[in-house]
C-alpha cells in the first residue's frame, strides 16, 4: 500500500500539514461541533428545568435528557475534539505524516457508531441511568455497547497518535525532543490509555450482566473501577487544554515557557500522579479505608496540583514576558490590559485559564478534602464545579483554538468577526454565573439531579430556604446566556467552515515531501510552536500578583470551608 | 537536496545525543511514560481498591 506523503506548508502559520491527517483533524473536529449541538439543546432543557420558576420538563425526560447531556457533553464533544488535537500534536507539530490513516479512519468511524449507538439507548427512554450508570441501575445493554465502541475507536485513535511519534522519529523529522505541546499531548494520550482500560475492565462486565450473561455487579467494585474511567478522562481534558493554553501562548505571543524543563516536570506530574484522585468520588463510600482514600486524593502529597499551579503560574507569566519584550512594560499589568482582548483565540483562552484555576481549581481542593466533602457531596455544588473546570476550563479553550483551527486548518475566514469577538464573553458571563450559583446553592445543601426542589406532594419534605430558591434562579438565568453564547460558537463554526470564505493562496500546491526532509521552521507561528528552551526569565511580577490574589483567595476559602463544617456537626 | 538536508540533522542529533541528561531521556520516551502513567495509578488506586473491596467481610 502506498503511503501518502502529500503535504502542504501552511501559509498562515509555516507548519507543514499531511493530507490525511488534516482530513482526519477536520472529521473529528466537525463530530465533536455536532455532538456539543445535541449537548446544547439538551443543557438548555435541564437548565430550564432546574430554575424553580420555570421546571419546564417531568421528571422521567429530566433524568433523560441529564443523561444525553452529562454523555454527549463530557464523552463525545470532548474526546472527539481531543483526537484532532493528537493529531494536530503529532503530525502537524512534528511536520511528519499520520501513522496508518486508514486506521484512523476505522477509528473515527467507531467512535461516530459509538455515539449514535449510545445516543440511541437514551433516547429509547430506558437508559435514563445518569452518566455514570452506577451498578445496579441497569441501562439497555446498547447504553454499554455505544459507550464500548466509542472507548474502542478512541483507544485506536491513541496508538494512532503514539504511533506518528515513532514515525516521527525514525524518519527524523524533528530533532531532540518533541515541543512541548507535544508533550502536553503525550500526557492526554497516556492517561486515556489508562482511562479506556480502566473503562473496559468495569463496562464489558456490566455489558454482559445487562444482557444476562453476568448475574451479578458488585456495587462499590463498579463505582471504584468505573471512576477510574470517569475521573481520569477529566485529566485527559486538563491535560488537552493546558496544551492548547501553552499553544496559543506561542502563537499569539511566540511566548516560550518560563522554563521548558520545569513545565515538562510538571506535566510529567500529570502523568504520575492526577489520575488516582479519582477516589474523590469515593469520598463518602464505606468499604475503603482512609488510607486508601488520603493517598489517593492527596494527588500524591498534592504533586499534581502544584504541578496544574506552575501551569497556570507560567503560561501567562511566559505571555507577560513576551509583552514586556514589545515595550509594555508599564506598571504591573500593562502587559495584560494591552493583551489582544478583541481576539477571541486570546480572550478565550486567558478565560478559560482563569476560569479554570479560580473557580474550578479551588472548588476542587475543597471537594477533594475528606472532611470537607461531607458538607457538599452530591449536592449542586459538585455540578458547579465540574462546570468550572470542563467548560470554563476544557470547553472555552477548546473554542478558542477553534477561532485559529479555521483559518489555519480549514482553511476559511471566520465568518460573523464581531460575533465571535463577543462569543468567548457571553459564554464565560454565563458559565460563570452557572458555576457560582450552582456552588452556592450546593453549600446550602440542594441536591444534584434532582427533579423538584420543593418535593411537592411529599409526605417527608424538605423546605430549603428562599435563598437556595433565589439562587437556583439565577442559575438559570446564567445557563441560558451560556446556552446562547454556546450558540454563537455553533453559528460562527458551522457557517465558517461550510460557507466561510476560502482563503486563497496564490501558487498553493500539495508537495509530496522526500522521507527524511527536516521542516525548515520558516514562519513565526511554527518556530515559535516547535522551538525548545525557556526564556530563563521570572521576572513577571503581574504574574506573581495574580498568584498571590489567587493563593489568598484559596486560603481564604478553604479556612471558611473548615469553619462551616465546624457548625454543620458542632462538638457540644 | 532533501538528502543533504537529512545527513545534517542526522549528525546534528547524533551530536546531541551525547551529554543528554537521564531524565530527558526519560521524558523523551513516551513509551516509558506510558509505562509509569499506567501503573501508577493501577498499583495505586485499581488494584489496592479492589483489594480492599475483596478483603470486606460477607455477611453471614
Ligand atoms: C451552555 C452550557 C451548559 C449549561 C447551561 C449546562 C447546565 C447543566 C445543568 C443545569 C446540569 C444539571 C445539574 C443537575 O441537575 O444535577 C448539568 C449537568 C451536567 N453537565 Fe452541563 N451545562 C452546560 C455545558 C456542559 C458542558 C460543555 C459539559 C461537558 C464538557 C457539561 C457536562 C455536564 C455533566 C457531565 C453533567 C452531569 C450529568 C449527570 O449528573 O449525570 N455541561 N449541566
Ligand atoms: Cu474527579
Amino acid at each position: 500500500m502506498a503511503v501518502n506523503r502529500m503535504f502542504r506548508t501552511c501559509p498562515m502559520t509555516g507548519l507543514r500539514v499531511h493530507q490525511p491527517a488534516e482530513a482526519l483533524i477536520k472529521a473529528n473536529a466537525v463530530a465533536a461541533v455536532v455532538s456539543l449541538l445535541v449537548g446544547g439543546v439538551l443543557a438548555l432543557l435541564v437548565t430550564l428545568t432546574r430554575w424553580p420558576a420555570v421546571h419546564l420538563l417531568p421528571a422521567d425526560w429530566y433524568y433523560l435528557v441529564l443523561t444525553a447531556h452529562g454523555i454527549n457533553m463530557l464523552i463525545f464533544w470532548i474526546i472527539f475534539f481531543e483526537i484532532a488535537v493528537l493529531y494536530f500534536a503529532s503530525s502537524t507539530l512534528l511536520g511528519c505524516r499520520l501513522a496508518a490513516p486508514r486506521l484512523a479512519w476505522f477509528a473515527f468511524l467507531l467512535m461516530v457508531l459509538g455515539a449514535l449507538i449510545n445516543n440511541y439507548a437514551v433516547f429509547r427512554g430506558d437508559s435514563s441511568v445518569m452518566f455514570t450508570s452506577y451498578a445496579p441501575m441497569g441501562a439497555h445493554p446498547t447504553f454499554y455497547l455505544g459507550l464500548i465502541v466509542f472507548a474502542v475507536g478512541a483507544l485506536i485513535a491513541c496508538f494512532v497518535f503514539f504511533g506518528t511519534l515513532i514515525v516521527g522519529k525514525e524518519e527524523r523529522t524533528y530533532i531532540g525532543s518533541v515541543p512541548l505541546v507535544t508533550f502536553g499531548a503525550i500526557t492526554a494520550a497516556i492517561i486515556a490509555v489508562f482511562t479506556i482500560a480502566s473503562g473496559a475492565i468495569i463496562l464489558i462486565p456490566t455489558f454482559l450482566w445487562s444482557v444476562g450473561l453476568v448475574d451479578h455487579i458488585d456495587s462499590l467494585m463498579y463505582r471504584t473501577v468505573w471512576w477510574a474511567f470517569g475521573h481520569s478522562s477529566q485529566q485527559i481534558n486538563v491535560s488537552a487544554h493546558v496544551a492548547i493554553w501553552y499553544a496559543i501562548a506561542a502563537i499569539l505571543f511566540g511566548a516560550k515557557p518560563m522554563s521548558e524543563k520545569v513545565s515538562r516536570f510538571a506535566f510529567l506530574m500529570y502523568i504520575l500522579f492526577l489520575q488516582i484522585a479519582a477516589a474523590h468520588h469515593l469520598l463518602v463510600d464505606p468499604g475503603l479505608t482512609s488510607n486508601w482514600k488520603i493517598l489517593n486524593t492527596s494527588y500524591a502529597l498534592y504533586l499534581a496540583v502544584v504541578a496544574s499551579m506552575v501551569h497556570g503560574l507560567t503560561v501567562p507569566g511566559s505571555i507577560e514576558v513576551a509583552q514586556r519584550a514589545k515595550g509594555y512594560t508599564k506598571g504591573l499589568f500593562e502587559w495584560l490590559r494591552k493583551a489582544p482582548w478583541g481576539n477571541p483565540v486570546f480572550s478565550g483562552m486567558f478565560m478559560s485559564l482563569l476560569g479554570f484555576g479560580f473557580l474550578g481549581g479551588i472548588s476542587g481542593v475543597i471537594l477533594g478534602t475528606e472532611q470537607l466533602n461531607i458538607i457538599m457531596h452530591n449536592t449542586i455544588y459538585v455540578p458547579g464545579h465540574f462546570h468550572a473546570t470542563v467548560v470554563l476550563g476544557t470547553t472555552l479553550a477548546f473554542m478558542a483554538v477553534t477561532y485559529f483551527v479555521i483559518p489555519a486548518i480549514f482553511r476559511r475566514e471566520v465568518s460573523f468577526p464581531k460575533m465571535a469577538q463577543w462569543q468567548p464573553y457571553v459564554f464565560t458571563l454565563g458559565m460563570t454565573m452557572v458555576c457560582l450559583f450552582m456552588m452556592g446553592a450546593g453549600t446550602l445543601g440542594v441536591p444534584r439531579r434532582h427533579w423538584d426542589i420543593t418535593f411537592a406532594g411529599n409526605p417527608l419534605g424538605f423546605e430549603f430556604p428562599g435563598m437556595a430558591f433565589l439562587m437556583m434562579g439565577l442559575m438559570g438565568i446564567g445557563g441560558v446566556l451560556a446556552v446562547v453564547g454556546g450558540a454563537m460558537y455553533l453559528l460562527v463554526t458551522v457557517h465558517s467552515v461550510f460557507l466561510g470564505k476560502k482563503i486563497q493562496t496564490p501558487g498553493f500546491a500539495q508537495v509530496r515531501v522526500v522521507e527524511g526532509a527536516a521542516p525548515a521552521p520558516a514562519q513565526p507561528v511554527s518556530a515559535a510552536l516547535q522551538a525548545h528552551g525557556g526564556v530563563g526569565a521570572w521576572s513577571a511580577p503581574g504574574t506573581f500578583a495574580l498568584a498571590m490574589v489567587f493563593l489568598t483567595a484559596f486560603v481564604l476559602y478553604y479556612f471558611i470551608n473548615w469553619n462551616y463544617l465546624s457548625t454543620v456537626w458542632p462538638l457540644r | 537536496m532533501p538528502e543533504a538536508t537529512r545527513n545534517v540533522t542526522s549528525q546534528v542529533s547524533d551530536e546531541l545525543e551525547e551529554g543528554i541528561p537521564v531524565m530527558q531521556h526519560i521524558l523523551d520516551n513516551p513509551f516509558i511514560l506510558l509505562f509509569l502513567g499506567v501503573v501508577v495509578p493501577t498499583v495505586l488506586y485499581v488494584i489496592w481498591g479492589v483489594m480492599e473491596i475483596i478483603g470486606i467481610p460477607i455477611a453471614k
